[in-house]
């Protein structure tokens, strides 16, 4: 965010990186002003902006940049499977390099075969541009081959886009996408150009002028607002500080141990904030929300304060809202005023980038502190909390049953993935129960480590995304942790891994069912287990059979060994290294096998306990007060002895 | 739920109001009247919408209208401190019988006879809702055979102009 943002409504400050040698060609000529095509024009201008890698696939209208693309010894094309994974790559990219992630693709099909990616970078406010063909202008509006009104359909989930028909706009169209992507709170942006655009006669210059007046994000946070913030923090007794991706998005993790290490408050950080805070400093209760910790949902609410960093009181931390946090005041600071208040009313909102907010927040405690003169340091300040906090934590914290019928815990897999890792290991996951396990097992000590679909919840993010984070960050070992459902919506990518040198590892948790759905049916369906078995035909998915309980579930049982796929052979196929394991004797030497290829990917089929269930939960639409700590067990808070 | 007045200063590009009313729409906030128009300035359109909501979406609202990178400037217009004018055409029936008891109608209401024939007149009155709420009741014994209304469009009282700043904002990033 700060790192990249220019002053506003001023040209990208990036300017082209005069190449080695000062040999002048079309893309990377350096000086200003040449006549090049609209093509070139657009090669140039992604050069220009520092974009390095895009993923994408050619196609009709968009076939003319790709011409120019291919000269460009600055720009990577990785070519992918589907559209789908070029949008996640990108997003992974993004989210691991800190850049803005680009993707390609052709108009109609392939543009709107994005629309998944960028609602999920919408979602997850990740910087990411989407360049897409679009028919020759004068088609436009005639239903021509491949047309899809792209930008129409993509309004609602950008943060902006651009319809291109004249050639000259091409460069300042890309500077303003990249600058909108990524300043203020960042998201996608779709920049559409048509054929004929693409191919006509233009000059490029650059820098180009900004035409973006109504544009101005605020970063820098009232004074104000953050005086009463610290009052708040010196006067309660109960506080909370509840962390969100903008923490990771404005790179402020540093500012925010200084900050928690100051108040000696808890942290709490969300599904989008994994990895601001480490998971191992002793002030950390984990994640809230539906599948949180016992400790993190209840510390909101028994809290007199919530200082919100770079989150939003989304429904799935909230749990029913009017419920939610009864006892607390709410400091809310995010970058996008629109959250404030959205959700929950806030009593000091704090509109700025997260990082410059909570520098502010410091000398203001800080100062707050010697006026004070309160005494006690960290977190001795709030010692009766603490010892509440702790009880929670330490009679409720997170685990799990191993099965007794000597098959693999799903639970366990992953910890132990987590745990053989190498340092600085990026981890991705798809969306589902493999994915609440990935947050709650592997401890994120670092931000950008953990990457996953948290607004949109998009199966099949895992792997394409684990893609782009390999290319961003080459030397970091990725893991994109998988469950049999995600994996069959996007495998394709692997492909594209093995062929570029993109090795990624692939553990698909594999139940043989869509589990996080059939744990839905488990609880709340009277055990109907309606299409959520990937092994069986339809009979198995109880269509057609009147019969509820029982035998489907053996049914399931027994298809699971059916291995169809077989995630083996198709990893094989796909020019990666396939690995099964399903003995618990086995599972570290596979993962440690796993770990030492590193030439090419790698898929391991672990075939898992299928029963097993994501705990604790707070059911859909119940108080947060409600949470189970495992099923049937409600954790006893000593209600009523509080407040 | 309460009637607010907003003046919404927008870039005069392609689908700028389809970025508007999709919004609105998404997030299910209701528009009563929505007018668009030029300004005294060529690259700026203004907006004047009217919506229908209780205070606390009200500053979502305008919050999310705000987020939209081609919307310049949001005034809300106080109905005391902003002049709030309709538009409406409307086709009464009028014979030699009742064209003159119709035409006193609008005389009363200070509107306009812009069209007449044999069996109908057609009117053009100008004023607020309520005025030309009161001037429909009337006629509509007469037979209203079609009618056709605009949005409201506003503007405050006084000499201060909202325009001047987002002009100035223009002239840098032009």
């Amino acid at each position: 965010m700060t790192e990249q943002a220019p002053p506003r409504s001023e040209p990208h400050p990036q300017p082209p990186r005069a190449r080695a040698g000062g040999q002048s060609r079309v893309p990377g000529h350096t000086p200003a002003d040449k006549t090049v095509t609209g093509a070139q024009s657009l090669i140039l201008a992604l050069e220009a902006v520092g974009a390095d890698t895009v993923f994408g696939i050619p196609g009709g209208a968009i076939l003319p940049a790709y011409d120019p693309l291919m000269d460009s010894t600055r720009v990577r094309h990785v070519l992918v499977r589907h559209e789908q994974g070029a949008g996640h790559a990108a997003t992974g990219y993004a989210q691991v390099t800190g850049k803005v992630g680009v993707c390609m693709a052709t108009s109609g099909p392939g543009a709107t075969n994005l629309v998944t990616p960028i609602a999920d970078a919408h979602m997850d406010s990740v910087p990411l541009v989407a360049i897409t063909g679009q028919v020759a202008s004068k088609a436009i509006g005639t239903d021509a081959f491949q047309e899809a009104d792209i930008c129409g359909i993509t309004m609602p989930i950008t943060k902006h886009n651009f319809l291109v028909t004249d050639p000259a706009d091409i460069p300042r169209v890309i500077s303003e996408a990249f600058h909108i992507a990524s300043t203020g709170r960042p998201g996608p942006v779709l920049v559409d150009i048509a054929k004929d655009t693409l191919q006509a006669p233009t000059v490029f210059s650059w820098p180009p002028r900004h035409e973006l007046p109504g544009y101005r994000p605020v970063t820098k946070p009232h004074a104000k607002q953050i005086r009463e913030a610290a009052r708040l923090v010196g006067a309660s007794r109960r506080p909370v500080l509840y962390v969100g991706g903008g923490v990771l998005k404005a790179r402020a993790t540093a500012e925010l141990k200084v900050l928690a290490e100051l108040t000696g408050a808890p942290v709490i950080t969300t599904l989008m904030g994994l990895g601001a805070f480490p998971d191992t400093h002793p002030q950390h209760l984990g994640m809230p929300g539906m599948h949180g910790t016992v400790a993190a949902v209840t510390s909101l609410q028994k809290a007199d304060l919530i200082v919100a960093l770079g989150a939003r009181f989304d429904d799935r931390v909230t749990g029913k809202l009017d419920t939610f946090a009864p006892y607390a005041k709410i400091v809310h600071a995010d970058i996008d005023p629109a959250e404030i208040g959205k959700n929950r009313e806030a009593d000091v909102p704090i509109v700025g980038d997260a990082r410059e907010v909570i520098a502010d927040l410091i000398v203001a405690v800080q100062s707050e502190q010697e006026q004070g003169g309160t005494g006690a340091a960290g977190t001795e300040r709030y010692a009766e909390w603490w010892q509440q906090l702790n009880r929670w934590r330490e009679t409720y914290p997170l685990g799990y049953d191993l099965p007794t019928d000597g098959t693999l815990s799903p639970q366990q897999v992953i910890q132990r993935i987590g745990e053989l890792a190498p340092e600085n290991t990026v981890y991705t996951a798809g969306v589902g129960q493999h994915q609440m396990w990935a947050a709650h097992y592997i401890e994120y000590d670092k931000p950008r480590t953990w990457l996953n679909s948290g607004g949109a919840g998009t199966m099949g993010y895992a792997v394409p995304a684990a893609m782009g984070a390999k290319a961003g960050a080459p030397e970091a070992t990725v893991w994109a942790i998988d469950g049999d459902g995600c994996f069959q919506m996007t495998n394709q990518e692997l492909v594209t891994c093995a062929l570029n040198s993109i090795p990624i590892k692939v553990a698909i948790i594999n139940n043989g069912a869509l589990g996080m759905v059939r744990q839905w049916q488990t609880l709340f369906y009277n055990k109907r287990y309606s299409n959520t078995v990937l092994h069986s035909g339809p009979h198995g998915n109880g269509n057609g059979a009147a019969e509820d309980t029982g035998v489907p579930e053996e049914q399931a049982r027994q298809a699971a060994g059916t291995r169809c796929p077989d995630f083996v052979k198709l990893a094989e196929a796909m020019g990666c290294v396939g690995l099964r394991c399903d003995d618990p004797e086995q599972l570290d030497a596979v993962i440690e096998k796993a770990n030492s290829i590193n030439d090419r990917p790698v898929v391991v089929d672990f075939i898992v306990h299928e029963d097993a269930m994501v705990w604790p939960m707070v059911a859909a639409g119940t108080s947060n007060d409600e949470i189970m700590a495992a099923r049937d067990v409600r954790p006893d808070f000593g209600d009523g002895a509080d407040d | 739920m309460s009637k607010h007045t907003l003046s919404v200063l927008v870039e005069n590009k392609p689908g700028i109001l389809a970025r508007i009313s999709a919004m609105f729409f998404r997030r299910g906030f209701n528009i009563d009247s929505l007018a668009v128009g030029t300004t005294e300035h060529p690259d700026i359109s203004r907006m004047t919408i009217v919506v229908n909501v209780e205070d606390q979406p009200l500053e979502q609202v305008t919050k999310q209208l705000n987020k939209l990178v081609n919307v310049l400037k949001i005034v809300e217009l106080e109905p005391g401190a902003a002049v709030q004018r309709e538009l409406v055409l409307v086709k009464v029936r009028a014979d030699n019988e009742t064209r003159s008891q119709v035409v006193e109608i609008v005389q009363l209401f200070r509107a306009k006879t812009v069209d007449v024939s044999p069996e109908a007149v057609t009117i053009e009155a100008t004023g607020s809702g309520e005025k030309l709420e009161a001037m429909l009741k009337m006629l509509e014994p007469y037979g209203i055979k079609e009618l056709v209304q605009s949005g409201t469009i506003a503007i405050g009282r006084g000499a201060r102009s909202i325009t001047d700043r987002s002009l100035r904002a223009l002239d840098r990033s032009a």
